[in-house]
């Protein structure tokens, strides 16, 4: 018994490096890039020649050259990541609940469509798009990206947070209204703070999904005033035409990657699982 | 403090199935109803009209003459405690205990919370546990806090529905006899539903018994017992349940598979013309011939009868005897029992003996039988044809009587104690109540 167990711990050890080494040799690989100079890339070894190790990568895009582009691009990315998760779960939130809660006709037509959408290939829209956002003025700005954003992440916030109050006992909200609550009081009071961690899981999903997006951050701007991070990575030049910009791109890569580990971090507190037993009979 | 009324009440769904069918009862202020009934009856769904969360589908129901159909719960002013608590998770005992206090914004001072939540505390015996969070409390504990929620604010009545349901047995008993002197205590008027009978006879006032959506009978305890008024309320009512034979009435004297039996004239008279009948005899009417004494015996017959097994309690014993009905009534009996909720109702007659009589199984003995107690049925409608309505009446009206010293008696006590339950005594408007509150405090 014991030694089956003793083994089967040495297996999942292995398998959990395995996957670690898996998933996190890419960013390794970024990192250590992001470091080489120039005329390093080319080492042919993983890390930077002993002594070549150099930040100008990150001088470049932070102060240097690249400055303009850079920056400006990630206030875009953030301003719109932001926006459009903020909507898109405020959205969600009362559509679920809705959803969760009522019994009304079109309830399913509204589930279904939410995934269709979610599921219709982003590239086959974004040509229409991109002509009827030039035609009414919408090509190139901040709400240009943020309305085929929410197209984005409003289906799938909606299908997590109906899952999530599906299984907040009823009880509780109409206890809230016996006790005197009008309705939208025993949501905020009773349902929403339960919801919370439902909340902020689909918040970070929808931010992802709004922060890695490519498709429309290209397609849809042409200059500084809206285009995010991931697009503008792509108009990165090095410091000559015989230069590429490797190093810079994997500074900015590693620059972009950082909110998202934060936000995981601070926002796994909030994601505590269990936080609704005792509610009803344990 | 209130009365309700049931004027009617009806509620369909929306496949027009009647979940309550005209329901009609009248709640006094401060008595403690009961509605109890097999699982589908109709007594949760009614409770949760009254207290608004279901809509009326037809009928008026009114909260001290006042009609409340399209009132909202919150406007309702009622307190409910829910079968599984529904405590909040995320609040402590404390806020849980003050939400509804909170909700009346502006109404409470912080300090008048805090007093009010303390009292209530208090009174149940929460106060260590103030700031915990529901989900580190027990069971019993838990059922206290969702009490604690319902005596802080002055609510003019209680809807109970199921609240023992959860808890073990012995924690059951404890809870119930604490809110039967609570309810006494604060004198407020009360509905409590349950499936459970022992709950129902001990707590009610008055207990209503309903089967498919219908009231049966409404009526205190001991006239349910006594003087029930169909087949479904005397097999409902009691543990072990009544035991019914069928029977054919000649020459005054009742055939059944126990032999033939005399029977008062009275009650032979009101059978009159029926073919069969069923014969309804509770355990208890039962006991061992050679027990029972000289002065009692003319009042039964004798029959004997051998018993298959006895079991041996203590205080008293039962004996099973097998009988054989035919396919009809056997027929009858399984309908029954479907409706009462009970699997197939075998047909055994279970009887009470003294603890002290030496019948066993397998034996012939003789079984005297109480016949003046006894009731018969019609098989068909299921309608007691011995049912004695007035001596049913000064049953009910007798336990009304009680009610009222038993209130005025713990409420009396209560002044002595200068117990600081005061929070939910409110007599009148809001404002008032508190103020009274507040002398109690300040008496005590």
């Amino acid at each position: 018994m014991k030694n089956s167990s003793r083994r089967e711990k040495i297996w999942w050890a292995v398998i959990s490096v395995l996957v670690l080494v898996y998933a996190l040799f890419p960013v390794a690989s970024i990192l250590a890039t992001s470091f080489k100079s120039p005329s390093d890339l080319t080492n042919g070894s993983f890390l930077p020649s002993p002594g070549a190790a150099t930040t100008s990568n990150y001088e470049q895009i932070l102060v240097g050259d690249a400055q303009d582009l850079f920056l400006s691009s990630l206030r875009n990315s953030i301003g719109i990541s932001l926006i459009a998760t903020a909507i898109a779960v405020v959205l969600a939130t009362l559509c679920a609940y809705a959803i969760a809660r009522l019994d009304f006709p079109g309830k399913k037509l509204v589930l279904t469509t939410a995934l269709a959408v979610s599921i219709f290939p982003v590239i086959s829209i974004v040509t229409p798009l991109f002509n009827l956002w030039r035609n009414i003025g919408l090509y190139d700005t901040w709400l240009g990206l943020i309305i085929p954003y929410l197209s984005l992440t409003l289906p799938i916030s909606i299908w997590t947070l109906a899952a999530f109050f599906r299984q907040i006992p009823w009880e509780l909200e109409q206890a809230a209204q016996v006790d005197g609550a009008t309705t939208w009081q025993a949501f905020r009071k009773a349902i929403v703070p339960l919801a919370a961690p439902g909340v902020f899981t689909t918040a970070i999903i929808a931010f992802f999904i709004a922060w890695n997006d490519f498709v429309y951050g290209i397609s849809l701007t042409s200059t500084e005033a809206a285009r995010p991070v991931p697009a503008a990575l792509a108009f990165f030049t090095g410091a000559s035409q015989f230069e590429s910009p490797t190093g810079a791109i994997s500074a900015a890569a590693i620059i972009v990657t950082i909110p998202i580990v934060l936000l995981v971090l601070l926002f796994q507190r909030q994601i505590v699982s269990g936080l609704t037993s005792g509610a009803v009979k344990g | 403090m209130a009365s309700i009324t049931l004027n009617h009440l009806v509620k369909k769904y929306g496949d027009g199935f009647p979940a309550v069918n005209d329901i009609s009862i009248d709640i006094a202020d401060g008595e403690f109803i009961i509605l109890v009934g097999p699982s589908g009856c109709g007594k949760s769904t009614l409770l949760r009209m009254i207290v608004g969360l279901e809509d009326i589908t037809d009928g008026e129901l009114l909260i001290d003459g006042e009609r409340v159909n399209d009132k909202a719960p919150r406007d309702r002013n009622l307190a409910m405690v829910f079968q599984n608590y529904a405590l909040y998770p995320h609040l402590t005992v404390y806020e849980n205990i003050a939400f509804p206090l909170r909700l009346a914004k502006g109404k409470h001072s912080e300090e008048q919370v805090t007093k009010l939540v303390t009292e209530a505390a208090a009174t149940l015996e929460l106060t260590d546990h103030l700031q915990r969070k529901p989900a580190n409390l027990s069971g019993g504990q838990r059922q206290r806090v969702a009490m604690g929620r319902a005596i802080v604010r002055q609510a003019d009545a209680f809807l109970f529905d199921e609240p023992l349901s959860n808890l073990d047995a012995k924690l059951r008993g404890q809870m119930r006899s604490e809110i039967s002197q609570m309810q006494r205590r604060l004198g407020v008027t009360s509905v409590y539903v349950t499936h459970d009978q022992t709950e129902a006879m001990t707590l009610g006032d008055r207990v209503a018994v309903l089967k498919k959506g219908e009231l049966q009978q409404i009526a205190s305890p001991r006239e349910l017992y006594e003087q029930p008024v169909n087949l479904f309320v005397a097999g409902f009512i009691g543990s072990p349940s009544m035991n019914f034979l069928p029977a054919t009435i000649e020459d005054g004297k009742l055939k059944t598979v126990l032999g033939d039996l005399d029977i008062p004239a009275d009650k032979a008279a009101k059978a009159e013309g029926r073919k069969v009948v069923l014969v309804g005899v509770r355990p208890e009417f039962f006991e061992d011939a050679k027990l029972v004494e000289e002065s009692k015996r003319p009042h039964g017959s004798v029959f004997s009868a051998t018993l298959t097994h006895t079991e041996w309690l203590g205080n008293e014993q039962y004996g099973y005897i097998n009988f054989n009905p035919d396919p009809e009534v056997r027929e009858l009996l399984n309908n029954l029992a479907r409706d009462m909720d009970a699997d197939e109702l075998r047909p055994q007659i279970v009887v009470t003996l003294d603890a002290a009589s030496r019948i066993r199984g397998g034996r012939e003995a003789d079984i005297w039988l109480d016949t003046r107690k006894l009731h018969l049925f019609d098989p068909e409608s299921g309608e007691n044809l011995t049912r004695d309505a007035e001596a049913g009446a000064a049953l009910t009206e007798e336990a009304s009587q009680e009610r009222a010293e038993e209130i005025a008696t713990a409420q009396e006590a209560d002044r002595a104690n200068g117990h600081g339950t005061s929070a939910a005594h409110g007599n009148g408007a809001d404002d008032n109540s508190q103020n009274g509150g507040g002398k109690h405090a300040a008496a005590s």
